[in-house]
């Protein structure tokens, strides 16, 4: 039986999550989710495990990150409770030990390694130039110092060892 | 002339160049200066980076807040998922101080310092609140006849009680920049419904992101329009990429394409040759 885990509620709170105790339970957040009509994850249950500090539950289950955080959920529910910022924070506690899944890992190493979430290729390199942009757009990516600057905050707050 | 930063993000310059491309051409039709935000990166995008690690997210968004305030300008992004990320980040930062210091912690590393005057704007509520509606319409030179789909996604809005920009469940700004060009903007069923591709549904669960795609083409093609007009390149990408999977061909068009045709851009500036699916005009 699962078991209740105040101290996994406090976790979640200092990642952003602390609003989830005003949930009622009323679930209008699972009856407008879009995600809980194809899938197995359900709002309200979500909350409700949240605040239980249903650790192990919410941590080995896919069911957290099938939230689309189009929050629909947040718009109605008359409690005012901050539905993503709650999945979010439970989001960055899996992450911490250890759970992500490949696809996500690729997302975040772009990042780490380019500053953009996907590559630049000669496709587009060629496309851009057949419209009188620059090759390479005027972000990080043309800008060696900037991209520098940026791995150094990524490295600051140790983002490349999390995804390693 | 108002005067904008302009942050490119990351699907826009590196997938579909032509919206880049059309943005800049219409916004100087329309008297908007954008200026390159030159260095800026990822926004970090909120549904994966965020959901990863939020002193990560905050800290790269930061960077972006701060490299527009030391110019002196605001944002103006063409992506739900950027303006999302920024105007999120900048809204906690402006309201919290202890997580401004926190943050300047990090930023210090490289010499930069945020301190909290950046406002985000989102392009499409920019041509509506400070363009206007009637201005735009003088600068239409070639009136369109499409019908076509309206889809907000969802960043543009939501959470509305920091976006205040439209009503989330029934909102109209889109559908009146659209019919400003002299298309139409069909009504649909589950208009606001998400197109299925935000926080990391797409990468991590594709196939739950293309049951959302599916909902809202059965929508949009019982409505008669002929095309989909986005303020997101990640919406347009989810509805360029996914149709051929599912049996559509519905055009995917951004606003900015559209205005980009309405005020008498060639089709080869468009940038359509990076769309999967054909458009034709």
């Amino acid at each position: 039986m699962a078991t209740p885990n105040p101290e996994f509620y406090k976790e979640i709170a200092e990642n952003g999550g602390a609003g989830v105790t005003m949930c009622f339970q009323c679930g209008t957040c699972t009856a407008g989710c879009p995600s809980s009509k194809e899938t197995a994850y359900k709002t309200r249950k979500a909350m409700r495990m949240a605040q239980l500090g249903l650790k192990d539950e919410l941590l080995n289950s896919d069911d957290i990150w099938q939230c689309t955080t189009c929050y629909t959920c947040e718009e109605r529910c008359p409690r005012g409770v901050p539905i993503v910022d709650t999945v979010v924070a439970i989001r960055n506690i899996a992450v911490k030990n250890g759970k992500m899944y490949d696809a996500h890992k690729k997302t975040a190493t772009n990042l780490v390694k380019y500053g953009h979430t996907v590559a630049i290729n000669d496709d587009v390199k060629a496309q851009r130039a057949k419209l009188g942009l620059p090759e390479v757009p005027p972000t990080l990516l043309a800008d060696d110092a900037a991209l520098a600057d940026f791995k150094k905050i990524i490295s600051k707050v140790g983002f490349d060892k999390l995804v390693e | 002339m108002a005067k904008y930063a302009f942050f490119l993000g990351c699907i826009a310059p590196l997938r579909y160049p032509g919206i880049e491309k059309s943005t800049r051409v219409v916004a100087e039709a329309l008297g908007l200066e954008l200026v390159d935000l030159e260095g800026a990166g990822c926004c970090p995008a909120p549904g994966v980076i965020r959901s990863f690690d939020r002193t990560t997210w905050i800290a790269s968004a930061a960077r972006n807040l701060a490299l527009a305030e030391k110019q002196g300008l605001d944002i103006v992004t063409i992506c739900n998922g950027c303006y999302g990320s920024l105007f999120d980040a900048a809204h906690e930062l402006h309201e919290d101080p202890e997580l401004l210091k926190s943050v300047n912690e990090i930023l210090a590393e490289v010499g930069l310092e945020y301190k909290g005057t950046t406002k985000v704007r989102h392009f499409a509520e920019v041509l509506y609140n400070e363009v206007g509606i009637e201005n735009i319409k003088a600068k239409i030179t070639k009136p369109l006849e499409y019908q076509v789909a309206a889809f907000y996604g969802c960043h543009f809005l939501k959470p509305s009680k920091i976006k205040e920009i439209d009503d989330p469940e029934n909102p109209h700004i889109l559908d009146d920049l659209i019919e400003a060009t002299g298309a139409k903007s069909m009504p649909r069923q589950k208009k606001t419904l998400c197109c299925g591709s935000g926080g990391g549904v797409k990468a991590g669960f594709p196939n739950v992101a293309k049951a959302f795609t599916k909902t809202n083409l059965e929508n949009i093609q019982a409505s008669g329009a002929q095309y989909i007009i986005d303020v997101c390149p990640f919406c347009h990408l989810q509805f360029d990429t996914a149709q051929a999977d599912l049996g559509f061909s519905i055009p995917v068009l951004h606003l900015s394409q559209l205005y980009g045709i309405a005020m008498g851009m060639d089709a080869a500036e468009l940038g359509l040759s990076a769309h999967k699916v054909p458009v034709t005009l």
